[in-house]
């Protein structure tokens, strides 16, 4: 890749970045080197990921979140802000319908704005392969709030807490009783809890259910329920030293309200991660993940180039007969492509 | 820098005020399930938002969608606008009710396909593989 270009998209040039997203998404040479020559610029952005069920209105509340950045206090430049929205990619055709982009009508037109839709192209997870790489280069090209927003997901689609640094789950009103509350995946990935459309039906349930389920999680920060009688502690103030608890926001996408609200919050992790050392360590994790990704696939590509089809297709042969494990024979194979 | 490898995106726009997006709808469907990746970005897009779109997007299609008799005046401004801003290698597909002597003047501006109803989406599909081989 010539310099130029690599200057290009640090300056933020549109044509450029756009371009070097779909070399990014397409894994291709290009790509690759875009990404190597823009790593050093990388790990200024606060990413956040917002993910929650099909319909609670994550696209609606992503676009009100890049509006309520765009506006923010008078005399602060606002931050730069990039949108990653993934979609699913059909797994009978390998198409996709990206649609967020109809609730992000009200960015057009603001230049420190730049959507992109991606379709996740097979992956589980909430994410597709590339979208940590279209992350990077957004941080690159200077933007300093990068909203990654996840497939609709359902109980285990929780890679994305691994690439953002702040992970808002959206629930809606009447998803389920108390028992879903407490169940493990998608609720223990979130930094902050949003229940939208809480002018619905049953959001103060989901609202109560979501509290209760934080304090069995956190019983000494929050409140002490001694002998019926609530005790209630303030947690703002050492909210450093006790940890992070999250906070659960009711808000309304459609309208704006709460958004407020969830700005200040996500400022407030922004902070406190920083001044934990915990965006240290999960920077230093996200790293050591990425690392260990590339050389699983790096090590696999070597293998598949060095082991004869034949020899595969026997051994499954063998595996498919009973003749021989599976365990045995991924020994076999490894041993026979000479690593 | 090409677009060669990968999907092809194609951008589904209702340009202009009307509300009638059903067609749309059929035929991003339809691209969908050839395979395509179809970025739907809905109703009363005016020509900056859609260039903004497929910018943003990288799209190797627009397809625009006009049923309010207002083409001769979206769609120019849509190509030089994709042209000013360095997107001149995008197809452009036109979908709606378009009178013939419209047709051969649009193809001239620029347009690369243009469907009126009943037009098999089978047709779209092949013309705009066709179009970003």
């Amino acid at each position: 890749m010539s310099v130029t270009h690599t200057k290009a998209i640090l300056n933020g040039e549109r044509l450029a970045l756009t371009r070097a997203l779909t070399q990014v998404e397409n894994n291709t040479a290009e790509g690759l080197e875009i990404l190597e020559a823009l790593f050093p610029h990388t790990g200024k952005a606060h990413l956040i990921g917002v993910t929650g069920a099909p319909g609670t209105g994550k696209s609606t509340l992503v676009n009100q979140l890049a509006l309520a950045f765009r506006q923010m206090a008078d005399g602060i430049t606002p931050p730069k802000v990039a949108i990653v929205a993934v979609d699913p990619t059909s797994p009978f055709s390998g198409g996709a319908l990206l649609g967020d982009r109809v609730r992000m009508q009200d960015l057009a037109g603001d230049p420190g704005i730049f959507i992109r839709s991606m379709a996740s192209r097979g992956s589980l997870g909430g994410l597709a392969a590339a979208t940590a790489g279209l992350v990077q280069v957004f941080d690159a090209a200077g933007f300093e709030i990068i909203i990654i927003e996840t497939v609709g997901a359902g109980q285990a689609e929780v890679n994305i807490a691994r690439l953002a640094h702040t992970t808002i789950v959206i629930e809606a009103p009447g998803l389920g009783d108390e028992i879903q509350t407490i169940k493990a995946g998608i609720l223990e990935i979130a930094d902050i809890l949003v229940v939208n459309k809480s002018d619905k039906p049953g959001a103060e349930n989901t609202l109560r259910g979501l509290r209760n389920m934080l304090s069995l999680a956190h019983p000494e920060e929050n409140s002490i329920n001694h002998h019926g009688e609530i005790m209630e502690f303030n947690t703002e103030t050492d909210q450093a030293e006790n940890g992070w608890i999250p906070p659960v926001l009711p808000t309304i996408a459609t309208s704006g309200e709460g958004i407020p609200e969830l700005v200040n919050k996500l400022i407030a992790h922004n902070d406190y991660l920083k001044s934990s050392g915990i965006w240290r360590e999960r920077e230093e994790k996200r790293l050591k993940n990425q690392l260990e990704t590339l050389l699983g696939a790096a090590l696999r590509s070597r293998w598949e180039k060095r082991i004869s089809p034949d020899i595969y297709q026997a051994a499954l042969t063998q595996v498919i007969k009973r003749e021989l494990s599976p365990w045995r024979a991924v020994e076999e194979l490894i041993q026979g492509a000479g690593l | 820098m090409g677009k060669s490898q990968g999907k092809i995106r194609v951008l589904i726009a209702k340009a202009g005020l009307d509300g009638h997006d059903r067609g749309a709808k059929v035929v991003a469907r339809a691209l969908r399930d050839a395979g395509m990746e179809v970025i739907y970005t809905g109703l009363r897009q005016t020509p900056e938002m859609i260039t903004e779109a497929a910018l943003q997007e990288d799209v190797h299609v627009v397809g625009l969608s006009i049923l309010s008799g207002a083409h001769m005046t979206l769609v120019p401004k849509v190509l030089k606008m994709l042209n000013e801003q360095g997107l001149d290698d995008i197809k452009l597909f036109l979908g709606g009710i378009i009178p013939d002597e419209d047709k051969t003047k649009l193809r001239k501006l620029g347009v690369d396909g243009i469907y009126g109803p009943g037009t098999s989406t089978q047709t779209i599909i092949e013309d705009i593989q066709q179009a970003c081989q």
